[in-house]
């Protein structure tokens, strides 16, 4: 059984129709993060791990009446605190959530006013050892959030080096520019449908960029290898070869991999929703990005540069094995 | 060849075998839920995952700095007066800059003097300056002694946490600097729920006293029947009985008691610090302790008038330990009482941990509720297992016999994959779920890569063997860039990142490392296993 034999696809002549795919997505996700920031102060957003605060999950035996929650908490002198249902609805599961105190010697006292407010004002048992409860202080949120971003850049900078080691300095701009256009659209569709980003989220957005890097370097390989077998072949139409060979393995893996992460999705319940959705954005956008993203700016950087009379992309070839 | 295969296969089967200890060790038996017991045991699970209590505290080193320099204050107030050199006061001018002291009002003409006097005595841990005005000094303690003192008043306050933690039972706490901001701390106990009870303990003044020895001396009573008859059965007001705890004190009898004053001569907070050490002269073990001035002071009338007597440490109202007073104490001293090298490393944790050397803040505290946290793992590993089998049957529908190689390499990688974690006793946490399913999805790449290219070596109208040969001299290449490059970011990650972050790192470290051995070697070696068994001209099933 096979799927792409023979496929002879020109995907560069598709670039400016990527292009503006790409930029619609770019910029409906940056205008959606502008609002968000103007509206609740962060481009997307945080969930206690960043922003600090108290969430409290409480299971119910019989239905929770929202209603009656936010009076009964309101009763006990707690105000700006948010009510929603939680996960799937049989499950009777509420989440409370208040703001960040600036004061952290005042971080316990959150989720104790809250388990009293529902014992004594709201007749609805629930079983308190079943109880989650996240207390985040301001320090601590923002250290994490300034550290993730530090690690993330570090490995990007890491990855580019290596690959301008091992391939040529364009094809490791190349490659890390995907990465970020990879990384923008997916946070662009947490800002889109206002979904939370969490450490685990943070964990899912680097496992993406591992796998968009995977699936470019897998081209570029194949782009190096024909440049070393023909040097007379003009360059978009190497690229195109390439690609049309690397396909079936490249749906084959991505295919597999999203089938992998949907089913994630699916079947995983409500603390990997965030999780799972990034990863499934990003794996469909990972595997766009080697095609419609890295592999033009390869060729338009080669025309670029013969513009200027230098053929620079040929001695990459001598580089790789 | 074929004995080379052999070996090959041997060598894989023993790699198998060492990774599969490395996920059970030795299980009682062969039942799912034996197995199950045993890797629960090796793999131990994250907060997220286990369900538990999260706790982040700052430990206000502050205070520790500024108790050293209370005492040095101290010090240098008895180093003028001895001298014969006056001064107005001696003061600490701002509590925002605990590290300073100021001294005013120093004689015109002894300038000079005082200058080498206080430079003789404190130059080793402070800084001496001419202070702001006429005849005033400054002392700022070295930035070097500083952080050492801070790091010293963290390293004491993990020890004390340690110790009350250890009271709840937990299985495998976690209790360690946190490196993300100074001077933080991370506490995560497993399994535990009572999110209230845990800050209580923590937080506490533990109660740790030293009480005089009425009676029962260095051995103690029978038991209480014995002690009460010594004082014929009218025990004085201000004394009381005390029970023993633990070897040193009970002798091997767990009734022993002993008669002790009421009031402490000393209790927890007046101890600043204790280390274990050996006498110079007669080589037994000993605990050399130092107190607060204002204790040492107290201490020091006591020791001084009961030379020969014994006093005894009580913790938690047991007395732990008895000791003979060798001579007078004041703020230094040394307990000796025919200890063991373990004993007195014990006494002195004791001592140390019987109080916080600074209080604590609480930066961040999360409870996951036991029942929350299996859900969520029974949640994911069932969509985890679907996943993979369904990858799993397609490879045998697409690349047909070829699909088995395939299918036990990706088994095989994730036997590997837990046998790593089993051996570094690495955490699983849901980050590293994240990199689990990288490592996968890299892993069917990896294969899918080869077996394309060898495909491809077919359709050109290569024979079997050299097209098996070609396909993954080729992909090798591929194989080689993509694992390396995610290696390097993971190592980047790793470096610059903390927990969760760094659990991803792992996980994905050792999934690519493994990777790399499954997907090469071992497919290659089943292949080969594979390409002896067909007769010439025939094609490999792919």
């Amino acid at each position: 059984m096979e799927f792409f034999r023979g496929v002879n696809v020109n995907w560069l002549g598709w670039k400016w129709y990527f292009l503006a795919f790409s930029m619609i997505f770019s910029v409906a996700g940056i205008s959606k993060m502008c609002w968000n920031w103007s509206h609740i102060g962060t481009p997307v957003p945080l969930s206690v791990d960043f922003r600090g605060g108290t969430e409290v999950y409480v299971q119910f035996v019989n239905r929770p009446d929202s209603e009656a929650i936010r009076k009964a908490i309101d009763a006990a002198g707690i105000n700006d605190a948010r009510i929603q249902n939680y996960d799937d609805p049989r499950l009777n599961e509420v989440l409370i959530s208040l703001p960040r105190q600036s004061d952290e010697s005042s971080l316990d006292t959150g989720r104790q006013q809250i388990v009293n407010a529902l014992h004594s004002h709201y007749n609805n048992p629930f079983n308190d050892a079943g109880i989650k409860v996240d207390s985040v202080g301001a320090t601590v949120g923002h250290q994490l959030e300034s550290q993730a971003t530090r690690a993330v850049l570090w490995s990007m900078l890491g990855m580019l080096v290596y690959l301008w080691f091992r391939f040529q300095l364009i094809y490791g701009v190349a490659a890390v520019v995907a990465c970020f256009h990879d990384t923008l659209i997916t946070v662009g569709a947490f800002a889109l449908f206002s979904k939370e980003i969490s450490l685990t989220v943070i964990a899912a957005i680097l496992t993406l960029v591992g796998y968009s890097m995977n699936d470019t370097i897998v081209v570029f390989d194949r782009i190096r290898e024909n440049l070393r077998l023909s040097r007379r072949e003009p360059l978009p139409d190497l690229v195109n070869r390439s690609i049309n060979q690397t396909l079936s393995r490249t749906v084959l893996t991505s295919g597999l991999t999203f089938i992998t992460v949907l089913s994630l999705y699916i079947f995983g319940g409500e603390v990997l929703k965030g999780f799972s959705f990034a990863l499934v954005v990003g794996i469909l956008i990972g595997t766009y990005s080697s095609i419609a993203v890295a592999a033009p700016m390869l060729v338009a950087w080669q025309e670029f540069r013969s513009g200027k009379g230098k053929a620079a992309l040929p001695s990459a070839a001598k580089r790789g094995r | 060849m074929k004995q080379n295969l052999k070996q090959r296969i041997a060598l894989i089967v023993a790699v198998l075998l060492v990774f599969l200890f490395g996920i059970f060790r030795i299980p009682e038996g062969i039942s799912g839920k034996a197995l199950l017991a045993a890797m629960q045991k090796q793999i131990h699970l994250g907060l997220d995952l286990q369900g538990g209590v999260h706790l982040i505290l700052q430990v206000q080193v502050q205070e520790a700095v500024s108790d050293e320099t209370d005492s040095a204050a101290a010090r240098v107030r008895d180093t003028l007066k001895t001298g014969g050199f006056t001064y107005s006061q001696v003061i600490k001018p701002d509590p925002n800059k605990p590290e300073l002291i100021e001294i005013d009002g120093t004689a015109a003409e002894k300038a000079s003097d005082v200058r080498s006097l206080l430079d003789g005595k404190f130059s080793n841990e402070y800084d001496l300056n001419a202070g702001g005005t006429e005849n005033s000094w400054t002392l700022t303690m070295k930035p070097v002694v500083e952080k050492d003192l801070e790091q010293k008043t963290v390293g004491q306050a993990i020890e004390t946490i340690r110790d009350r933690v250890d009271s709840l039972g937990t299985f495998e706490p976690i209790i360690a600097p946190y490196s993300l901001g100074a001077n933080q701390i991370l506490v995560e106990l497993p399994g535990v729920s009572d999110l209230d009870k845990v800050k209580g303990l923590i937080q506490s003044t533990a109660r740790l006293e030293v009480h005089a020895v009425m009676g029962g001396d260095g051995q103690g009573f029978q038991d209480e029947q014995a002690a009460l008859a010594s004082v014929n059965g009218a025990l004085p007001p201000d004394q009381y009985i005390v029970p023993c705890q633990g070897d040193m004190a009970c002798h091997g009898n767990p009734n022993t008691v002993y008669i002790l004053g009421r009031a402490p001569v000393v209790s927890g907070t007046d101890f600043r610090s204790a280390d274990p050490s050996t006498n110079s002269n007669t080589g037994g073990q000993i605990v050399r302790f130092t107190l607060t001035d204002e204790a040492g002071e107290r201490f020091w009338d006591y020791t001084n008038a009961n030379v020969g007597k014994y006093m005894a440490i009580v913790m938690g109202g047991h007395a732990r330990e008895v000791a003979v007073i060798k001579n007078g104490i004041r703020d230094t001293g040394e307990i000796e009482g025919s200890f063991t090298e373990s004993e007195v490393t014990m006494l002195s944790k004791m001592l140390r941990t019987g109080a916080l050397p600074a209080s604590l803040v609480f930066l961040e505290d999360r409870t996951v509720g036991a029942s929350l946290g299996a859900d969520s793992i029974r949640e994911g590993v069932t969509a985890a297992v679907v996943g993979v089998l369904v990858v799993m049957a397609f490879m045998l529908i697409y690349y047909k016999s070829s699909g088995i190689n395939a299918d036990l390499a990706l088994f095989l990688n994730l036997v590997i994959l837990l046998g790593f974690l089993g051996f570094s006793g690495a955490t699983l946490t849901l980050p590293g779920i994240a990199g689990v399913i990288l490592t996968i999805g890299m892993g069917v790449d990896s294969n899918v890569l080869i077996f394309e290219r060898i495909r491809e070596e077919i359709r050109a109208g290569k024979a079997a063997s050299a097209a098996v040969d070609q396909g993954f001299a080729n992909a090798w290449r591929t194989i080689v860039d993509t694992h390396v490059t995610t290696i390097v970011s993971a190592a980047m990650l790793f470096l610059f990142g903390t927990g969760p972050v760094r659990g991803f790192a792992t996980t994905l470290t050792f999934g690519l490392l493994a990777n790399l051995f499954t997907a090469v070697y071992v497919s290659r070696v089943i292949f080969e296993a594979h390409l002896n068994k067909l007769k010439p001209g025939e094609m490999v099933s792919i």
